[in-house]
């Protein structure tokens, strides 16, 4: 099985290689679209700024690639600014136009309505995340605590999309987006200790029930 | 709801735990990769690694002991000490690190700290303030390890670097550390609501109520502990159920 975390050049790889490697799966650090292509699934991580993001997936045919991949039906997982990506749009910095594979925007923490302008920004630290569909990617938690860094928050037009939600300055926030065989957390996996490391696992089980068919 | 962190501090120097009186006079307490895996099992929030001597002599010796680190600890790691260009940021967070935390180069040369934001982004870019008490309800910041005075007055630094961006900030007690015989209280008091950002408070702790004294000051965020739990006066866990009892939002281990 092969899974792949695209290396675009933002954000820590070798954390999330490290934290794969934990649960003893092997991943492949990459930016080479054939290599992507052949893959069974694929983690979109990413630390930074939007725009800068999508600029440099651009640069080397990534973002092609990876919309090319979720249409054959390919494993999905964004992380952080890798899951914002997967959203239609972002403000961060102006408007930017991101991967569009689940319907919905990235908004300013401050821009939500309902969240709290007093509320600090980052929301930096450990949350427990409310699930809200099912979803095996949760399975076996002993508690919901996930670590968190952001500024800005997707909002999925389809709220069925909205996995699990965190709460921070009075507002209900996206912590897991899905559809399909595509997801994405808000939150860090590979920085939330055990149940980041379980979430992990759970992906790499589904990924291999997708590949057994 | 968001919890408030407990963030073990390590000071570095070479390649073992030290810790000293007011950041001064630094004795060996152990190895880096043995407290930090202890502190992960017990249920840390956070790990801060404060490199002691790299701003002295000009040199980052954290990136070997970062990257055996982040193999098997997964939750975030801190770093500080010795950080004075964008390229020591680049190689710390290649080892592992999450955030860095900027403190004598930053008061050299502000516009460093928006450079920093603007390349990583603020959620990785902490200010770290080093606040030494020069008169009534007045402190100043320090640099190079709480040795040297800048002249700059904390609140005043402060305001200036939170316009540059930083996403979060690291303040040090140079009075309080590594007694252990409690926190500025007028001090954390002071910051807390001029602190837009997350605000990590270190200095001073040596029992479980200053602990919670910290945390009672609307603002704090995180508390970080250095001596009282590398001495074993109290423990992480200890702390955390402590906390708890309290009504304090604290993470419990799974």
């Amino acid at each position: 099985m092969k899974i792949i975390v695209v290396d675009y050049g933002l954000g820590n790889l070798y954390n999330l290689a490290n934290a794969f490697q934990c649960c003893g799966q092997t991943v492949q650090l990459t930016r080479s679209v054939e290599a992507l292509l052949e893959a069974d699934a694929l983690i979109l991580p990413g630390v930074g700024a939007f725009g800068d993001g999508m600029a440099r997936l651009k640069e080397w045919g990534l973002d092609k690639a990876i919309q090319s991949f979720a249409a054959t039906q390919g494993t999905i997982m964004g992380i952080c600014l890798g899951m914002q990506l997967l959203m239609d749009w972002s403000e961060e910095f102006g408007f930017h136009e991101g991967l569009g594979l689940i319907k919905g925007g990235v908004k300013h923490l401050k821009n939500i309505e309902s969240f709290d302008k007093e509320a600090k920004v980052p929301h930096v630290g450990w949350n427990d995340i409310q699930i809200r569909e099912k979803t095996h990617l949760l399975e076996g938690l002993t508690n919901r605590d996930m670590y968190f860094v952001h500024s800005y928050c997707a909002v999925t037009d389809d709220q069925s999309e909205t996995l699990a939600t965190v709460s921070y300055g009075g507002a209900e926030l996206t912590a897991i987006i899905g559809k399909g065989n595509i997801y994405g957390c808000q939150f860090h996996p590979e920085k939330s200790s055990q149940n980041g490391i379980q979430i992990l696992r759970n992906f790499i089980n589904m990924v291999v029930e997708v590949a057994d068919g | 709801m968001k919890k408030i962190r407990i963030i073990p501090r390590l000071d570095i120097k070479n390649d073992t735990v030290v810790k000293g009186i007011h950041l001064e006079g630094l004795r060996v307490v152990g190895r880096p990769d043995e407290f930090a895996y202890q502190y992960f099992r017990e249920g840390a929030d956070e790990l801060l690694y404060i490199d002691t001597v790299a701003s002295l002599y000009e040199r980052n010796s954290l990136n070997d002991i970062i990257s055996k680190a982040a193999q098997k600890i997964f939750i975030p790691m801190t770093v500080g000490g010795g950080i004075r260009k964008l390229e020591d940021i680049t190689m710390i967070l290649n080892s592992g690190a999450d955030k860095v935390a900027i403190n004598t180069a930053a008061i050299r040369r502000p516009a460093f700290l928006n450079d920093a934001v603007k390349k990583f982004g603020a959620q990785c870019i902490v200010l770290s303030v080093q606040a030494k008490k020069i008169a009534h309800m007045r402190w100043e910041a320090y640099t190079e390890a709480g040795r040297e005075k800048s002249g700059q007055d904390v609140l005043a630094w402060l305001e200036e670097a939170l316009a540059l961006g930083v996403g979060e900030v690291l303040l040090t007690s140079v009075d309080c550390d590594g007694t252990k015989r409690g926190i500025d209280i007028d001090l954390i008091r002071m910051v807390a609501p001029r602190c837009p950002v997350p605000l990590i408070i270190s200095g001073g702790v040596g029992k479980q109520d200053d602990v919670l004294a910290a945390f009672q000051i609307p603002g704090v965020d995180a508390v970080a502990v250095g001596s009282a739990y590398h001495y074993h006066m109290i423990s992480l866990s200890e702390t955390k159920a402590f906390l708890f009892e309290h009504g304090i939002n604290v993470r419990m281990p799974s």
